[in-house]
């Protein structure tokens, strides 16, 4: 398969990580702040939509953003992928409390904000991007297959494309079944061309059984970001920021591995 | 793009269970839709249209953990139309690692959620012990699920776009197919009757408190329903009716309202003609997403007449089968095979004075008096996604 290059990157770590603290946690250097809560407010919606923007959708644009205006103004409305193994536990919970009431009132702000694609719909009125968005879900293996959709749709078109990987805390009682005790979020904008914004090289197997033990993450980010599915992603964000070649496996289906292979090239 | 086989296809919804349930239903002019009776939901004054037969349909014990509304619904259809028996056959010619799995649900199991939290102030805050989050809520639970009774290995998503979900993944197993990672994809969407759409839809006064009636002049909302269709798509072989074209799009507008002259409908179209290389003029029937609310028909039907003119004859078949979200892209996929296979272009039911501003040809009655070569597709979705599809059978 083609393979694709990384442009940029950028993840959500907690609150108040600047990007070289980010970078700085992702090669190890520093502790990441510890946090159950999204704190993000994002600066592309207009007041009204930020104050009801939901957790998920914070999460989602405070990697978006982040890549958004590093972007050249004429290449911002892209396709994008975005991927979430459980979308917004927090609507979930208060939706399905408000169904216990008698009344059973929903609020329809929350209703819309529900979707599994809340995130790529607000995304697209804020970047202004008429581009096709896929929203998928895919448990434990939806980094895999947000880079392999991600991938797929920066190829098809030849171009770049957008990928946004997310994930929030449950409330109670829903931690009780999806325990996931730190929100993480990481973005790519992949090219299938290269060019002097090119970071790496990205060429992507899906067809290995077996899974290589890589440890390109420092031990306390694994450990700390375990419990969250898109911490999956975490290797390759630490070898981005580290600017190291790797081989990385994520699991990618049942039985099914996804292998990485990354090239530094700047 | 180069067209993408249809091997096999099966739908059940309230029209029935199987696709020559559906086409008699629509023949015969027997609506899928009843007056709400949705568990305790009576209170709602609305119409849906429910697949009773998931009451007691019976669900693999080996599986039991995944037993929920939505995947019940999607074993139940999995077993009409010998679809299970083909797809065992067709992967006897595939690598199961090979074969993708891309399903679309907007609400998957969370109808399990609701009536687990019922049980929660008995149970000191406790989920109760039957509750299954990962194999029912989730929204990959359905993909997981159907990939692994038919022992697929190959990459497998859902694809959650709300009401254009079960469209949108066919261009997921068109791209993956092109780039060479998978041979053949199973594709399809289910979604099921649940509080959260029913009390959401209706908090959004979108509810419709009759039959809906999509690009009547009085329409004033949808009416639920619930669904499963799933098909088998390659490129190996040669079959009768396939997929010629597909458009995606984003509105950029409003998370719940589509544009007002609908530009991302167009998008999608226009995008699906020339994936198609087709012209407008050779598309000879266009099934419409047609919700029946107000804004949703008037820029569907903008966009239809702004590209085809007045004369392409279309139809919503949202007032046979409900407005079935997240499985309406997959089912109507179904009805677009129908309409080619018996030369049949079902009539709009509940059109009874066409809205004065849609300059549309939208079917009054059935129409079977031509030969249907080519059908456009539409799924439209909250958050502004818009897949359209050409599906087409030469003759």
């Amino acid at each position: 398969m083609s393979p694709v290059y990384i442009d940029d990157f950028s993840a959500y770590l907690g609150a108040d990580c600047d990007r070289d603290s980010t970078l700085a946690i992702l090669r190890g250097e520093q502790p990441a702040p510890e946090t159950d809560k999204v704190d993000f407010k994002p600066s592309l919606l207009p007041p009204n939509e930020r104050r009801r923007a939901s957790e998920s959708v914070r999460l989602a644009f405070s990697v978006c953003e982040a890549l958004y205006f590093a972007l050249p103004e004429d290449a911002r409305d892209l396709p994008s992928v975005f991927a979430s193994s459980g979308g917004d536990y927090r609507i979930f919970d208060t939706v399905c409390r408000s169904l216990l009431e008698q009344q059973r009132q929903i609020s329809p702000t929350l209703f819309h904000n529900s979707v599994h694609n809340a995130a790529a719909g607000y995304w697209s009125i804020a970047s202004a991007a008429r581009s096709a968005s896929s929203s998928i879900a895919a448990g434990d293996f939806t980094v895999a297959m947000g880079l392999l959709e991600a991938m797929a749709q920066c190829l098809s078109a030849p171009g770049r494309c957008l990928l946004a990987c997310y994930d929030i805390c449950p409330p109670a009682p829903l931690n009780q079944v999806r325990p996931i005790s730190r929100p993480f979020a990481f973005g790519l904008i992949l090219n299938a061309q290269r060019s002097a914004a090119s970071r790496a090289r990205l060429t992507l197997r899906f067809d290995k059984s077996s899974e290589s033990e890589s440890t390109i993450a420092a031990e306390f980010l694994r450990s700390a970001f375990a419990s969250n599915p898109i911490a999956r992603g975490l290797d390759l964000l630490s070898a981005l920021a580290l600017r190291t070649s790797a081989t990385l496996t994520v699991p990618a289906s049942a039985g099914q591995n996804l292998e990485l292979s990354l090239e530094c090239l700047s | 793009m180069q067209a993408l086989n249809i091997h096999c296809i099966t739908a059940s919804s309230a029209l029935g269970l199987g696709l020559s349930s559906q086409f008699a239903a629509l023949r015969d002019k027997r609506s899928g839709l009843r007056q709400n009776h949705f568990l305790d939901t009576g209170d709602l004054n609305t119409w849906i249209a429910a697949v009773n037969e998931i009451e007691h349909c019976d669900f693999p014990d080996s599986h039991r953990d995944w037993r929920c509304r939505n995947n019940t619904l999607a074993w139940l259809a999995l077993q009409q139309d010998n679809f299970f028996e083909q797809v065992n056959a067709l992967l006897a010619r595939f690598d199961r690692r090979r074969v993708g799995v891309f399903l679309g649900t907007s609400t998957s199991g969370i109808l399990s959620t609701e009536i687990a939290y019922r049980e929660l102030q008995d149970n000191e805050g406790h989920l109760p012990s039957w509750y299954h989050y990962e194999q029912t809520h989730n929204n990959f639970s359905l993909t997981a699920f159907v990939a692994d009774i038919f022992n697929l290995q190959g990459p497998a998503f859902t694809v959650s776009t709300a009401c254009s979900s079960s469209a949108k993944v066919v261009a997921c197993a068109q791209r993956f197919i092109d780039l060479g990672l998978i041979d053949a994809a199973l594709i399809g969407g289910v979604d099921s009757l649940c509080l959260t759409t029913l009390y959401g839809f209706h908090s959004l006064q979108l509810l419709s408190s009759q039959p809906c009636r999509p690009c009547d002049a009085e329409r004033d909302g949808i009416s639920i329903g619930e669904a499963a269709a799933f098909a088998f798509l390659s490129r190996s072989g040669d079959t009768d009716t396939k997929i010629y074209g597909l458009g995606e799009s984003s509105d950029a507008y409003h998370m719940s309202s589509p544009h007002p002259e609908g530009r991302g409908a167009a998008d999608a179209m226009r995008a699906a003609l020339t994936s198609a290389g087709l012209n407008a003029g050779d598309i000879d029937y266009i099934n419409l997403h047609g919700t029946g609310t107000r804004a949703n028909d008037a820029a569907e039907c903008a966009a239809v007449s702004d590209i085809f003119g007045g004369d392409t004859p279309c139809s919503s078949t949202k007032a046979w089968t409900g407005h079935t979200l997240g499985a309406a892209g997959a089912l109507e996929l179904a009805i677009a095979t129908l309409a080619l296979r018996h030369n049949f272009l079902p009539a709009n039911l509940g059109l009874g004075q066409l809205d004065p501003e849609l300059r549309c040809n939208v079917l009054r009655d059935h129409q079977c008096d031509r030969s249907v070569r080519r059908v456009l597709s539409n799924s439209f979705g909250f958050g502004g996604s818009n897949c359209s599809l050409i599906v087409g059978c030469d003759k």
